[in-house]
C-alpha cells in the first residue's frame, strides 16, 4: 500500500518522511480506538491504570480533534465524568456504611423502620468503602470518557454515512432528526416571544396551549414539506424490491444487532453464564452480517466523497483494539495489580505490562494525520487522485 | 416534454375544482411562467408534475400527466427524480442534510450515481451558481438567497430536464431574489432546462419568459405568450399597469421596453406635480370606521393627540440600543413618528429593523434608550399595557394564532383587550371582508391571516401601529388591498411603521422611507425623495419616468384622466 506518493513531490525530504497531509479519519476507526480503550478501563479498577486511560484518551483528543461544534463536547463528558465519581462515593457514605475497619470518621445514623431491614443510612465510614466507591466511579467515569473521546474526534453524521446500506433508512431518520431539533427550539422561542404582543401573561394550561400549537403546527407543515422534498429527489427509490426481502433482512438484522449486544455483555460481564457470553456474541454477529448482506444486494445508491480505510486508519483502530486485547491477557496472567486490594488496604501497584497496553492507545496521537482546520472544505481525505472504483 | 392531458383535480368532493380540463403542452427548452392569485392552483398545477399532487396532498385526479412520456399515475414521486427537480419556498424546510456539499450530492446518491460523477458534478454546479466558497459552510449558516441557490443546485447535480420552482424568491430580499432568478435565467440559457416558475414577483421573469400560464381561478388554464395575455391578466407587474394606463399596444414587459416608449408620457406628465401614490378607494376609505369600531369597546380612551411637551408627535425613541452578546443589532437610533404618517423601514436582512420595531413596542429586549408614547415607555409596562400604546404584527404572524377557529380568536382577543364582544370581529370584517367564522385560521390565505391577526392587534386600540414584513407572500391583489388598510390607518390618526423589502408596496404605501444598514440609520426623508434617489431602489415606474418623481400606475392614471382636454385636443 504505497500510498505515499503525492502530486507536485517536489520537497528534499523523501515522500515516506513528509508528514501526512492533514485529513479527518474515518470515523469508525475512532470509535474502534475509543471501545478498546473502554474495554481496557473495564478491566480494571486501579486508579494508576484508569487516570492513565484518561490522559491519554484526553491528549489523543487534544492532539487530533477538529474545531467542529461536536468537538467541544469533550469537556462535557469530562464533566459528566467527574459527576458519576462523586455520585458513587456519595452513595457509599450514605448507604454503604459498616463495612471495612479503618474507619476515617462516623456520622450519626439514621433508624429506619423495619421494613427497611438491610439498609443502613450514615454511620461510620470507613476508607475501605470511600475507596472502593472511587475506584468504581472512576472506572465507570473512564468508559464513559473514552466514548466522549470518539464522539468528540469522530463527526457523529460521518458515523451514520458508514452505516451499511442495510441499515440506511435508520441513519438518515437520525440525521433529519439531528437537524430538526435546533428549528424546533426557534420556533419555540419566536412563538414564545410572539405571545407577548397579545398581552399574555404566559401561565398554566392556556399559555402551554399558546406556545404548543403553533410550534407543533410549524413543525409538522416542516416535516410534511421535508416529507414531499425527499421524494422528489429520489428518498427511498425501491426500483422494484419485493417487499418480503426488505421485511427478512430488516428482521435479520435487528436480531442479529440484539444477539451482538446480549453476547457482548455476557463477553464483558465476568459472572454471567458462559453460553451468554462468546457463542452468543458470534451467532449475532453472523445473523447481523447475512442481513446486512443480502440487504446490501438490493441497494442501489451510491455514497459521496465516501471515508476510505488506509493505514492511520489501521494504526488507530488496531492501537485500541491492542490496548484492549494487552489488558485482558494481563489479567489472566495476574490479576493483582488490576484490582487493587481493599482489605487489607494497599496501595495500588503497577507493573510494566498494563502501562504499556494503556500507552499503546496514545499512539494515534502520534501517527495519524492532522485535522483539518476551519476554512478547509469538508473535513474529508483525498487529496491524491483516487484510482480505484469503489464498490 | 411536459403534458397535461384533461386533467383535473379537486382537493375534497364537494370542493371546488382547482384544476379544471387542462390540455398543456410544454416543450423542451422553454422558461414558463405560471401567474395568478394566491388560491388559483398554481402550486397544485407545479406540484402535479412530478405526482406530489395527489401523492402527497391527497384528493383526486383525473386526466394523465407525463412528463417526456412517463406518466404520473403510475408511478411515485420518487421515480422522477431524475426527470424533475422541484424547489419550493423555504429552502430550509426542503434540506435533508446539513452541510452545503452533502447536499448538493444528496440527489446523486438516491439515483445511485458513481463515486467520481459525483465529485465532478458538484464542483461543476458550485461554480455553475456561484456558491464555491460555501462548499463547506453549515446550510443554517448561509443567508435566505444562498440557501435559495444551494436549494437550486441540489436538484440541477442529478441533470434532471425539468425544473419547477414555486415561489422561490417569496421569502427573499431583493438583493438574494436577484442573485436567484439571475441564476435560473443562467441555467435557462446555457442549459436548455425546461424551467416551470410560480413567481409573485412577475416583473423580474416576464420579460424572460417564452410562455406564461395564467390561472383565472376557475379552474382553467390560459397558455400562450406574455405579450399575448398581458392585457387582460388580472396580476401585472407595474409597468405594464403603466402601459395599460397610458394605452401603448403591444404592452412593455420590461422597464427598457416602457422607457424607450415614455418620451412622450413624460411629456405630458412633465408639468404636473403627482398627487398621491395610493390607490384612489384608500382616499376614499379614510372614514373613521376602523377607529369606532376600535376604540368602542377598548377599555383604554384614545388619549391625548400627542405627547404632552410634542402634540404633533405619537411615538419619540432616543438613542435606541439592542444587543444580542456582543452583537449590537440597532445602535443608537432616534426615531419620531407622527400621527397619519406611514413610514416605511427599509434595509437589507439583518440590518436592525425587526429588533427596532420590537425594541419600540417593549416586547423585545432593549440595552438603553427612551420611548416615549403618550401614556407611558412601553417598555417598562405590563405587557397588556403596551399593547394598548403600541401594537406590533411580527414577521411570521400566524405565530399569534393557536385557537381553532376565527371566532374563538376573536372572542379571546376582545377577553384580552378588555373590548366589547364583538369588536374584534367588526374589526377584520372592515379589514378583510368575508372570511368565515367557523374556518380554522391556519387554513385562511395569508393576506387574511394577515388581517386576522392585524385585527387582533388593532383590538387593543393602539395609536401607533408597527408591522413587521407584512407584505410576504401577498399578491398583488392583496397588497393592493392591505395598502389601501394602511392608508385608512394612518387617516384616522394612528403612526404606522412598515418594515418591508417591497420597493413597490413602499412607493405606493409610505409618506416617509427610513433605510437601516448595519444598526443605524443612513436615509430618512419623503418617500419619493429617499427612494428615486438611487436606481436599485426605485419603483418601476420611476425608472420609466425618470427624471420626474412619479411613483406608482395609480398617480399616473389619476393624472391622466384630470386632463381629458388636453388628450382631446391631441
Amino acid at each position: 500500500m504505497n500510498r505515499a506518493q503525492r502530486p507536485g513531490g517536489n520537497s528534499r525530504l523523501p515522500d515516506l518522511l513528509q508528514p501526512p497531509l492533514p485529513r479527518a479519519l474515518h470515523p469508525g476507526a475512532w470509535w474502534l480506538w475509543a471501545l478498546g480503550l473502554a474495554v481496557a478501563a473495564s478491566r480494571t479498577t486501579n486508579p494508576i491504570l484508569l487516570a492513565l486511560i484518561l490522559a491519554v484518551a484526553a491528549y489523543v483528543v487534544v492532539r487530533r480533534r477538529g474545531d467542529a461544534p461536536w468537538a467541544l463536547s469533550f469537556k462535557m463528558y469530562l464533566l459528566l465524568g467527574a459527576l458519576i465519581v462523586v455520585m458513587r462515593v456519595v452513595f457509599r457514605i450514605i448507604f454503604g456504611g459498616g463495612q471495612g475497619d479503618t474507619i476515617l470518621f462516623t456520622l450519626p445514623e439514621i433508624p429506619l423502620p423495619e421494613a427497611a431491614a438491610g439498609i443502613r443510612l450514615f454511620g461510620s465510614v470507613a476508607a475501605e468503602q470511600l475507596l472502593g466507591g472511587l475506584y468504581d466511579g472512576l472506572r465507570l467515569a473512564t468508559m464513559v470518557v473514552c466514548v466522549g473521546a470518539a464522539n468528540s474526534l469522530a463527526d457523529p453524521k460521518r458515523m451514520l454515512k458508514t452505516l451499511p446500506g442495510a441499515l440506511y433508512e435508520i441513519g438518515a431518520s437520525v440525521v433529519v432528526a439531528l437537524t430538526v431539533a435546533p428549528q424546533l427550539i426557534d420556533s419555540v422561542r419566536r412563538v414564545r416571544r410572539a405571545r407577548r404582543l397579545r398581552g399574555a401573561q404566559g401561565k398554566g394550561r392556556r399559555a402551554l396551549r399558546g406556545i404548543i400549537i403553533p410550534v407543533l403546527e410549524d413543525a409538522l407543515n416542516r416535516s410534511l414539506a421535508l416529507a414531499a422534498a425527499m421524494a422528489s429527489r429520489g428518498y427511498g427509490r425501491t426500483g422494484g424490491v419485493d417487499p418480503r426481502s426488505r421485511l427478512v433482512t430488516g428482521l435479520l438484522v435487528v436480531a442479529g444487532l440484539v444477539g451482538i449486544c446480549g453476547g457482548l455483555y455476557g463477553v464483558l460481564d465476568s459472572s454471567a453464564p458462559a453460553l451468554l457470553g462468546a457463542p452468543l456474541l458470534l451467532g449475532g454477529g453472523a445473523l447481523a452480517l447475512a442481513g446486512l448482506l443480502l440487504g446490501g444486494r438490493r441497494v442501489r445508491r451510491t455514497g459521496y466523497r465516501p471515508d476510505h480505510w488506509r493505514p492511520a486508519e489501521l494504526v488507530t483502530a488496531g492501537a485500541g483494539i491492542a490496548t484492549a486485547a494487552l489488558m485482558f491477557l494481563t489479567a489472566r496472567v495476574d490479576p493483582g495489580n488490576l484490582y487493587p486490594s481493599l482489605s487489607p488496604l494497599a496501595w495500588p501497584d503497577v507493573s510494566m505490562v498494563p502501562v504499556l497496553a494503556v500507552l499503546v492507545g496514545a499512539l494515534p496521537a502520534l501517527l495519524t494525520p492532522e485535522p483539518p482546520r476551519s476554512g478547509a472544505p469538508l473535513p474529508v481525505p483525498t487529496a491524491e487522485p483516487r484510482k480505484e472504483p469503489v464498490a | 416534454m411536459i403534458r397535461f392531458e384533461d386533467v383535473s383535480f379537486r382537493y375534497d368532493e364537494d370542493a371546488p375544482p382547482a384544476l379544471a380540463g387542462v390540455d398543456l403542452h410544454i416543450p423542451e427548452g422553454e422558461l414558463c411562467l405560471v401567474a395568478g392569485h394566491t388560491g388559483t392552483g398554481k402550486s397544485t398545477l407545479l406540484g402535479a408534475v412530478n405526482g406530489l399532487v395527489p401523492r402527497f396532498t391527497g384528493g383526486h385526479l383525473r386526466g394523465r400527466v407525463t412528463v417526456a412520456g412517463q406518466g404520473t399515475e403510475s408511478r411515485p414521486p420518487q421515480e422522477f427524480a431524475h426527470l424533475v427537480g422541484r424547489v419550493g419556498q423555504d429552502p430550509l424546510a426542503g434540506f435533508v442534510t446539513d452541510s452545503v456539499e452533502e447536499e448538493l450530492a444528496y440527489g446523486m446518491e438516491q439515483l445511485a450515481i458513481a463515486p467520481e460523477v459525483m465529485r465532478k458534478r458538484v464542483e461543476e454546479t458550485l461554480d455553475l451558481l456561484g456558491i464555491a466558497e460555501l462548499r463547506g459552510r453549515p446550510l443554517r449558516s448561509l443567508s435566505g438567497g444562498q440557501q435559495q441557490r444551494v436549494a437550486i443546485g441540489s436538484v440541477l447535480t442529478t441533470h434532471p430536464s425539468v425544473l419547477v420552482l414555486d415561489e422561490p424568491t417569496s421569502a427573499l430580499d431583493p438583493t438574494a431574489a436577484e442573485d436567484v432568478l439571475s441564476a435560473v435565467l443562467r441555467l435557462v440559457h446555457d442549459l436548455g432546462v425546461t424551467v416551470l416558475i410560480a413567481e409573485h414577483r412577475m416583473e423580474r421573469v416576464l420579460q424572460y419568459a417564452d410562455r406564461l400560464l395564467y390561472l383565472p381561478g376557475d379552474g382553467t388554464v390560459r397558455d400562450g405568450t406574455p405579450a399575448e395575455l398581458m392585457p387582460d391578466c388580472a396580476v401585472a407587474p407595474p409597468v405594464v399597469q403603466l402601459g395599460r394606463t397610458a394605452g401603448w399596444t403591444p404592452l412593455p414587459l420590461s422597464v427598457r421596453d416602457a422607457r424607450r416608449r415614455a418620451g412622450e408620457l413624460r411629456e405630458r406628465l412633465a408639468s404636473r406635480t403627482p398627487g398621491a401614490p395610493w390607490p384612489d378607494d384608500a382616499a376614499a376609505g379614510a372614514d373613521t370606521e376602523i377607529a369606532a369600531a376600535g376604540s368602542a369597546g377598548a377599555e383604554t380612551p384614545a388619549g391625548p393627540a400627542g405627547l404632552p411637551d410634542d402634540p404633533g408627535c405619537l411615538l419619540r425613541a432616543k438613542g435606541i440600543t439592542v444587543t444580542y452578546g456582543s452583537t449590537v443589532a440597532v445602535r443608537k437610533v432616534g426615531l419620531r413618528l407622527a400621527p397619519g404618517q406611514v413610514t416605511a423601514l427599509m434595509g437589507r436582512n439583518g440590518s436592525g429593523k425587526s429588533s427596532l420595531l420590537w425594541a419600540l413596542q417593549g416586547s423585545g429586549p432593549r440595552r438603553s434608550g427612551t420611548v416615549e408614547v403618550p401614556g407611558g415607555d412601553p417598555g417598562t409596562l405590563s405587557a397588556a399595557e403596551a399593547r394598548a400604546l403600541v401594537g406590533l404584527v411580527p414577521q411570521t404572524a400566524a405565530d399569534l394564532l393557536y385557537l381553532q377557529t376565527v371566532d374563538e380568536e376573536c372572542a379571546q382577543s376582545d377577553a384580552e383587550s378588555g373590548a366589547e364582544n364583538g369588536s374584534c370581529r367588526d374589526l377584520l370584517e372592515l379589514l378583510a371582508p368575508g372570511v368565515a367564522g367557523g374556518s380554522h385560521p391556519r387554513d385562511l390565505s395569508e393576506g387574511q391571516q394577515l388581517a386576522l391577526v392585524l385585527a387582533i392587534q388593532l383590538t387593543a386600540a393602539p395609536r401607533v401601529m408597527l408591522l413587521d414584513e407584512p407584505t410576504r407572500g401577498l399578491d398583488y391583489g392583496a397588497k393592493r388591498r392591505f395598502g389601501t388598510v394602511v392608508r385608512t390607518l394612518a387617516a384616522e390618526g394612528r403612526a404606522v411603521v412598515i418594515a418591508t423589502h417591497d420597493v413597490e408596496f413602499v412607493a405606493a404605501v409610505a409618506d416617509r422611507v427610513t433605510v437601516m444598514a448595519d444598526g443605524e440609520i443612513v436615509a430618512d426623508g419623503p418617500t419619493a425623495e429617499v427612494v428615486c434617489s438611487s436606481p436599485a431602489f426605485a419603483p418601476q415606474v420611476a425608472k420609466v419616468l425618470s427624471p420626474l418623481p412619479w411613483l406608482t400606475p395609480d398617480q399616473v392614471a389619476r393624472a391622466l384622466a384630470a386632463e381629458p382636454r388636453t388628450e382631446a385636443a391631441r
